[in-house]
């Protein structure tokens, strides 16, 4: 075994490996961007060496640095991780050259299956079902339109050196046929160095199911299960489990035994991923291997009670792989969320900055359910400009689907991040969405599911009485604890009404509140005409400063999040943002008498939606638009972003020009 | 005997509709509520008691004899807020529009005599028309009496004005000679004339909004210290920072208690200053994981903000605070942060109240605009507050403190009690760029050697430890240990005694 292995990595996956090699006590080394000087994978590391200037490209992507750090350390071996160099035939090439082993699939694998066109044409010949699509390489736009219409629409054009979903497009017609075509090229250029593109047949309704398989240096390959990856936003994937809801035991047979067939068809000795499109009619068509270890490994991981990391390093050290496929077990089910820096509520644009509050869940194993948080991060880091945005990879289990989404939402309820904009509201609601729920899924749940955008839920029935009782209890802590305050007038003390009324988000619930001391407190919420409907005792250890609130509300247990605003608290629960009030009966009446005030009208402005470079202005000022037309595209995180007009238009005034650097809300341009 | 208690439930009745339920539809249906029902928000449950609610004007000029009703104006009384005694007037704009009769001043100033002679605070809502021009000169009179009043409370008892409503002419200088004022956005505003005449002596076309609504007097004037959205918000926000404030200059600081630990260490601190000397970066942050509970409540939020002043408690005691805002103009100290700041340090000192200062500033703000303005003046205003000040002074210096604004911030040399530096702390004279081209101007066409003299500069100076090694520091400590370093040295502190000179009173550079 090796004594000491390098992490050509950074953020989460980076620190993961790094407790699976400190696991079998393998000495780690951390590689480090200028940008990534404080980061926790360089403190968990044994080592650390900095490896150049915050660009990817200067730094983790330069082979020639992460060689020499090898060499600088002595370290015997190097885990990729996923992304960067974990899938360039050149980096184990490199490697093997300077005698280091590469913790991945040998250089040939890589080459056979890293490239999605020469991966088809691998995988046919093995007899996996392939899609119909074109997998010689696309000169230009015109091409592309015209391979396009032989496959038939929709088509999806795509970066044959991609991933992750950079460098991808779906076509509906031939106009956005080209228009993909450029744009994949171009993010395929920026995010690869590679701007080769293909196309192929876009499969209605499908859902992303793939293979984990593991194979050994002595001809051994194994599958792990399924993982079901629908859950999709921009072909980013968001939300996976395992198993998949849609697979029975004799599909997921076919599957794993097709994906072991490719595996052995290149030789395949590593941990890697055979990627399907599946049918809603469980039909499955090959997409691509993915050779290296995937981003949402640890819910195979969970169901299978196998750590993926450790058995890639233990066959690329050369050991056999001591389990057989009869013995490979699923049990129960996993689910992992994706924690992003990005804006759910202005169309999930990135987001960067210092996370001034990071308070993960606790991570642990009770009642039968196991919560793991993979991250990168911590309270005071900083999420930068130049990586992805993942903050976090939160993932639970239990014995069934319904559970682990239970207890996953529990989870993300008492995740705290503060400082950028994250999607932990989004992905709580989604845990609530009766579709997700049911297992209906597709990869275009989210489209179709969140048509508008997603808007705050807004708090009803049992929610609204829970948030209710919360804000009720709050209160009543702090009149409590208030009537304990110094100076005060002799005499009997202050007494404060018991008849309270909570507006929650706009919604008026009357309750009243028992209690002594500030817990446990007995909420009886009564309706509009004064009558009980429910008493709930509301007990927790929350004292105000506290960011959750973990308590029991009547026999339930809950974490809502809260966060002190002017006379009131903003709640977040179950993907609910609500601010709260808590007012006696008279103040509530004349707060009732308190006009609205209106915002702004800021819809004859085109706004900056995040914080990025301004790449091209498509619209001179004076012109007339049409709603949907391009107005300018702004570049944040990597991601070419087209702003479109609202609706049809006059340009008045553009105020931002190309290579401006934006921030939120700047406006750009202004409209007649 | 059942007649008479009638009778008085009577009168008050007919007292406490003030101007008419028509008026008072008409205060609603303005966004505003009555004198009465603001007092009701302000004050605990039932513990108002009104006084002087059958007063009403002697006047005989100009029909006024025909209109009387009982109140003539202004609501007056006591009251608790959360069990401490507070005073409190509010003009009734009910009630002949709230204007200031002779009547309505002496049921302001028998509050204002009692709010001193009992040592509490008093709270004026204000939302009247001025003077009462039946009366003419008498009301001139009462408004004196209420001015000279202001000024004999000032720096005994808190006196806080909020403006709900108009507030225009003589009625301006009451408030204006209290501790704070508050205003109500889009339904109150302030100014020593109105539009009207502004329109007859200076040909300006302005609306009162624009002349003095809460966004001129919040971000322009400096004059009001916060504005709420509404009534309600206003009048809770006045609950919660009447629990910062001592009733008087004797009584020392409420105490609220409090779970949040003094040794709550925040390891996020640790990463709060940037490695680029030139990256801003929140003070906010620092202030709300330091203090009790994030509990923060900020006075003049809109203005000069690259100071922030404010009140919060440490282990339930209240403190002011004062600190350096990097996010803004780089946290220089200008004219305006220098006013700003030094008032607020006045008052923590008037009342007793421990002053904690972070400080992360470059210097005082240079060019014509500021030295025009008198920044001299204005700079010594606040180097004057803290020196004079004999209240406990904590300051943590958490990254730059360069030149004059260095004293200026609370400093050892003037009077800070116990001075922290963080290890990111650089005390020099100016910063390392600036220090290295003018010590070797010779050198400064080479770019090579002037960087190796700017690093040579930085690696002397840009430490917390030459200061350190003068004493001018008391202690160079972890940031994440902040909350635990400030909350011992102010227990230390306590009992702080400190005598300046006799004087009748100093001479502030005003």
């Amino acid at each position: 075994m090796f004594k000491k292995i390098l992490i050509a990595n950074r953020g989460e996956i980076a620190c993961r490996i790094i407790k699976s090699a400190r696991k079998l006590g393998i000495k780690t080394v951390a590689v480090y961007s200028e940008a990534d000087r404080d980061a926790l994978h360089v403190d968990l590391a044994d080592e650390a060496v900095a490896i150049g200037p915050p660009p990817a490209a200067q730094s983790y992507l330069v082979i020639d640095n992460i060689v020499a750090a090898c060499r600088k350390t002595k370290a015997e071996a190097v885990h990729p991780g996923y992304g960067f160099l974990s899938e360039r035939e050149a980096f184990p090439i490199a490697l093997e050259k300077a005698g280091i082993v590469f913790i991945g699939p040998n250089p040939r694998a890589i080459a056979a299956m890293g490239d999605k066109i020469e991966s088809k044409k691998a995988a046919a010949k093995a007899k996996v079902s392939t899609v119909p699509g074109y997998l010689g390489e696309i000169a230009d736009a015109k091409q592309a339109v015209k391979i396009a219409a032989e496959i038939g629409y929709p088509v999806m054009i795509k970066a044959s050196a991609g991933g992750g979903g950079k460098g991808m497009r779906i076509a509906w017609n031939a106009q956005e046929a080209e228009e993909g075509f450029a744009l994949a090229r171009s993010e395929a250029k920026s995010s690869f160095g590679d701007d080769r593109v293909f196309v192929e047949k876009f499969i209605e309704n499908p859902r992303h199911i793939e293979i984990q398989v593991l194979g050994d240096k002595h001809g051994n390959v194994i599958y792990l299960g399924e993982r079901e990856c629908s859950i999709q936003r921009r072909n980013q994937k968001v939300v996976e489990e395992a198993p998949s809801p849609l697979i029975d035991a004799k599909t997921r047979k076919a599957m794993g035994e097709q994906a072991v067939a490719l595996a052995k068809a290149v030789g395949y000795d590593s941990a890697g991923t055979v990627e399907f499109v599946a049918g809603q009619d469980r039909s499955f068509f090959f997409l691509e291997m993915n050779t290296r270890l995937q981003v949402e490994h640890p819910v195979t991981e969970l169901v299978t009670g196998i750590d993926l990391v450790e058995q890639m390093i233990r066959v690329a050290a050369g050991e056999k792989l001591k389990l057989k496929q009869s013995e490979v077990q699923l049990n129960g089910w996993a689910v992992e969320s994706r924690v992003y820096a990005e804006d759910p509520y202005r169309n999930f644009l990135p987001s960067i900055g210092r996370l001034t509050r990071y308070r993960p869940p606790r991570e642990g194993t009770a009642d039968g359910g196991t919560v793991r948080n993979d991250t990168g991060v911590f309270e005071g880091a900083e999420i930068s400009m130049y990586y992805d945005p993942m903050i976090a990879k939160l993932v639970t289990h239990a014995a069934t689907r319904a559970a682990a989404i239970d207890l996953q939402a529990d989870a993300l309820d008492a995740f705290v991040i503060d400082g950028v904009e994250h999607n932990v509201p989004f992905l709580a609601a989604l845990m609530q969405h009766p579709r997700w729920r049911e297992g209906r899924l597709s990869t275009g749940f989210i489209a179709e599911e969140f048509k508008g955008g997603f808007k705050p839920r807004t708090p009803e029935g049992e929610e609204l009485d829970i948030l209710a009782a919360v804000a009720v209890a709050i209160d009543h802590l702090a009149n409590v604890r208030r009537r304990e305050i110094t100076d005060q007038m002799a005499g009997p003390p202050v007494r404060f009404a018991d008849r309270r009324v909570a507006d929650v988000g706009g919604a008026r619930v009357a309750a009243r509140v028992e209690g002594t001391l500030g817990y446990p407190a007995k909420v009886t919420l009564v309706d509009a005409k004064g009558i009980r409907r429910t008493t709930l005792e509301v007990d927790a250890d929350w004292w105000p400063g506290i960011p959750v609130w973990e308590g029991r509300v009547g026999k339930r247990r809950v974490a809502v999040q809260v966060r002190p605003i002017l006379n009131g608290y903003e709640l977040s629960y179950r993907g609910v943002r609500a601010k709260a009030y808590v007012y006696t009966e008279r103040e509530a009446a004349l707060a009732a008498l308190m006009p609205e005030k209106v915002a702004p009208d800021t819809s004859k402005l085109l706004l900056c939606p995040m914080p990025g470079l301004v790449k091209a202005i498509h619209v001179a000022q004076g012109q007339e638009v049409k709603a949907g037309e391009a107005l300018c595209v702004v570049e944040a995180m990597k991601m070419e972003n087209i702003l479109r007009a609202e609706r049809d238009a006059m340009v008045k005034l553009i105020r931002a020009k190309a290579g401006d650097s934006l921030a939120v809300d700047a406006v750009i341009m202004e409209f007649a | 005997m059942k007649d008479v208690l009638d009778e008085l439930e009577r009168r008050r009745a007919e007292a406490r509709l003030g101007g008419g339920q028509a008026r008072i539809d008409a205060q609603h249906s303005r966004g505003k509520l009555t004198a009465r029902e603001r007092i009701e928000l302000l004050m605990d449950d039932s513990s108002f008691e009104e006084f002087d609610m059958y007063v009403e004007h002697r006047c005989h000029d100009f029909g006024m004899e025909k209109t009387k009703i009982p109140g003539d104006g202004v609501v007056t009384g006591w009251g608790t807020i959360n069990g401490r005694v507070v005073y409190v007037f509010a003009k009734d704009f009910t009630v002949f529009g709230g204007s200031l009769s002779e009547a309505h001043a002496k049921k302001i100033t028998k509050i204002q005599d009692m709010a001193l002679q009992n040592r509490a605070p008093v709270i004026g809502l204000f939302d009247a028309g001025g003077a009462r021009i039946q009366e003419g000169v008498a009301a001139l009179g009462g408004y004196g009496e209420v001015f000279l009043r202001n000024v004999l409370a000032s720096g005994v008892i808190p006196q806080i004005s909020v403006i709900m409503g108009p507030c225009a002419g003589g009625d301006v200088y009451s408030p204006a000679m209290t501790d704070f004022i508050f205003m109500v956005k889009d339904t109150s505003y302030m100014f020593v004339t109105g539009p009207d005449v502004v329109k007859t002596v200076t040909n300006e076309t302005v609306t009162a909004e624009e002349l003095g609504g809460a966004r001129v007097h919040t971000t322009k004037s400096s004059i009001a210290d916060r504005a709420y959205e509404n009534d309600v918000e206003t009048l809770l926000q006045m609950r919660r920072l009447m629990d910062f404030l001592p009733a008087n200059n004797k009584s020392g600081v409420p105490v609220l208690p409090t779970k949040d630990s003094p040794d709550r260490e925040e390891a996020s601190l640790d990463t709060l200053i940037p490695d680029n000397p030139n990256k801003p970066y929140d003070i906010k942050e620092l202030i709300l994981k330091v203090v009790d509970e994030g509990d923060f409540f900020e006075l003049q939020d809109q203005f000069a903000k690259n100071i922030v002043t404010g009140f919060a408690r440490m282990e339930g005691r209240s403190v002011g605070i004062i600190a350096n805002q990097p996010m803004v103009l780089a946290g220089v100290l200008d004219s305006d942060a220098s006013r700003k700041a030094a008032r607020f340090v006045r008052f923590c000192d008037c009342f007793e109240i421990p002053i904690l200062t972070f400080v992360d500033v470059p210097g005082f703000l240079p060019g014509t605009a500021q030295e025009y303005g008198g920044l001299i003046k204005h700079g010594a205003k606040l180097l004057f507050a803290y020196s004079e000040a004999t209240v406990p002074k904590v300051t943590v210096i958490t990254r730059k403190a360069y030149g004059g604004a260095y004293d200026v911030m609370s400093s050892k040399h003037i009077r800070g009690d116990v001075n922290y530096a963080w290890p990111s702390a650089e005390i020099a004279v100016m910063g390392p760029k600036g220090a290295a081209e003018i010590l070797y101007r010779a050198e400064l066409s080479d770019p090579k050697k002037i960087a190796v003299r700017i690093k040579e500069y930085q690696d002397r100076f840009a430490n917390p430890f030459i200061a350190a090694e003068r004493g001018y520091i008391d202690e160079v400590i972890l940031p994440r240990s902040t909350r635990r370093r400030i909350c011992r040295a102010l227990n230390m502190l306590r009992n702080k005694t400190v005598e300046n000179p006799w004087k009748k009173h100093d001479n502030i550079p005003l």
